[in-house]
């Protein structure tokens, strides 16, 4: 699948702020006027300039406000409503942290279960389609929920959890590099199904239909750069989950701490997304004898 | 909206003979002159007289070599459009409503107005048959020619699919698919129509008709024709040879 720049960015930057509003909303942190105002900020910051990215590669964004009708049966649709929802809940929260007045626990606890609630949308969104072997597994959304509990806990200063969630989604990312290169194969899609022609031979594209290129070539068949997956999947790994780790483990608990920790984690993150879409094969790449 | 309907009245589809099909693109060339010049916004193309030219198309014919564990490869022509699928996996996935599959016939469209051209119904098409139009930033696919075939102001003959109207080789049959004894379903029945990716669980309306078995020839290629004997100097040298 086509790595869209504006689709890894809203991935990535909307799953830390959600992440982070989760830990805001439960009340692990209860920070008081222009430190609630700062910690807020950048977890709405996150957010919005992650769900603001989601637009860019809209063919019509205006009209996006339609995707709030079919919650009934589309994630995309159900993200949105979350989302929002989210951000509305935590609004409240928000200013009375800043101003001051008692923590509001009910609120903050519902506006923690949505925020996580919508990064649960967002991977369903691409676990759910089965013509994308890689991402039609439950692998998908666990790694969605384990980077923004990871990046959340990092900016929350949660340095002993965030050590353990870096080990899981060390593992998660892992286990799921090496267990998805098998998913194409055992769904059992191939040129021979794709055709129907599997009951008279061996299938292989004689000529395409047509010389140049097309949308569907363009945003499902990607192949570039997969020939540095290996190293990306390394470059991921240590950045998103294990340097944070020890950077926590070696400093004091702080500021510089968490910064650097959260420095090091998003450009993980970035790579690891990145593979996501880019790795990702869909089953429309057999009529074009391509993946 | 994107909710499927839980049966349809009609099951109005497309059947494609592929022992027919002569991979001409005349199916091609009309719908996209069709569906350019008619409903909704037209099939634009990019760079068309450019070094890099692309552009939308509704229908598109695949060429494949299929080789069988003996005798001779196969060229099959296949042309490739939206399926009409009955569980279809683009319609429930749409978050705006815009893509819809209509009761009354089974035909699966999109509401061009509603389109916010997010791209996720052509992530679930399993087909690649449905293509975000660059020019119009809406999801373009096949209406199996839904202002042709209710078009009073057309000649009967005309009340067809562009594709199949045009098919120089009558390789492409419209009808109803959900009732049995209609000319359509009857040669699905007889020829052994097939689902294509039926492992993914959508249920295409479309059927495809496979190749007929293949007459074979009974010497294999590049056999002589005549064990023809060396005679003369040929002949000794030939025996000579033989020895080492």
């Amino acid at each position: 699948m086509h790595p869209a720049p504006s689709v890894i960015v809203f991935t990535v930057l909307s799953g830390l702020g959600f992440g982070f509003l989760a830990f805001l909303g439960a009340g692990v942190l209860a920070p008081v006027g222009v430190d609630a105002f700062l910690v807020f900020a950048v977890a709405y910051g996150f957010a919005v300039v992650g769900l603001v990215a989601s637009t860019f590669h809209l063919g019509n964004p205006q009209r996006a406000w339609r995707a709030f009708t079919q919650w009934r049966t589309s994630w995309l649709s159900r993200e949105g409503w979350a989302s929002v929802a989210t951000l509305l809940v935590m609004a409240p929260v928000a200013l009375m942290a800043i101003f001051g007045a008692p923590p509001a626990a009910v609120p903050g606890l519902v506006g923690a279960v949505l925020a996580l609630l919508t990064v649960f949308c967002t991977s369903m969104i691409y676990a759910q389609l089965k013509t994308v072997p890689r991402w039609n597994h439950w692998m998908t959304p666990a790694l969605f929920m384990a980077f923004a509990l990871t990046g959340g806990a990092m900016l929350a200063g949660q340095a002993r959890l965030a050590v353990v969630l870096c080990l899981i989604l060390a593992l998660l990312m892992i286990a799921n590099f090496a267990q998805g290169d098998g998913r194409f194969a055992a769904r059992g899609s191939t040129m021979e199904t794709a055709t129907g022609l599997g009951r008279i031979g061996k299938v292989r594209l004689f000529e395409p239909p047509h010389t140049g290129t097309n949308y569907l070539m363009r945003e499902m068949i990607h192949q570039v750069g997969r020939k540095h997956a290996q190293k990306l999947r390394v470059i991921a790994v240590l950045f998103a989950a294990v340097l944070p780790a020890l950077v926590l483990l070696a400093l004091p608990t702080g500021l510089p701490a968490t910064v650097l920790a959260v420095a090091l984690h998003l450009p993980g993150a970035f790579a690891a997304r990145w593979l996501f879409f880019a790795e990702a094969e869909h089953v429309v790449g057999l009529y074009y004898g391509a993946r | 909206m994107t909710e499927l309907p839980g049966s349809t009245k009609k099951k109005l589809g497309l059947v494609i003979d592929l022992d027919i099909c002569v991979g001409c693109h005349a199916c091609v060339t009309s719908c996209k002159g069709w569906n350019t010049e008619n409903y909704g916004a037209p099939l634009s193309d990019m760079d068309a007289y450019g070094a890099d030219p692309s552009g939308t198309f509704l229908n598109r014919v695949h060429s494949f070599e299929v080789q069988p564990a003996a005798g001779p490869a196969q060229t099959i022509h296949f042309p490739k459009s939206c399926l009409h699928c009955e569980d279809a996996p683009c319609v429930t996935v749409c978050p705006t409503g815009a893509s819809y599959k209509r009761q009354e016939d089974g035909i699966v469209l999109v509401n061009e107005s509603a389109c916010i051209g997010c791209g996720l119904c052509a992530w679930a098409c399993p087909y690649g048959a449905r293509e975000l139009d660059q020019a119009a930033g809406v999801m373009k696919k096949c209406t199996l020619c839904i202002d042709r075939i209710y078009n009073d102001n057309l000649p009967e003959v005309d009340r067809v699919p562009a594709c199949v109207r045009t098919c120089p080789a009558g390789a492409r049959h419209f009808g109803d698919l959900g009732d049995p004894d209609s000319p359509v379903s009857q040669l699905v029945a007889d020829r052994g129509g097939m689902d294509l990716m039926p492992e993914l669980g959508t249920k295409p309306v479309n059927k495809y008709l496979p190749p007929r078995p293949k007459d074979r020839a009974p010497a294999a290629p590049l056999t002589p024709i005549a064990d023809v004997q060396a005679t003369g100097i040929a002949g000794w040298l030939d025996r000579l040879l033989e020895k080492f």
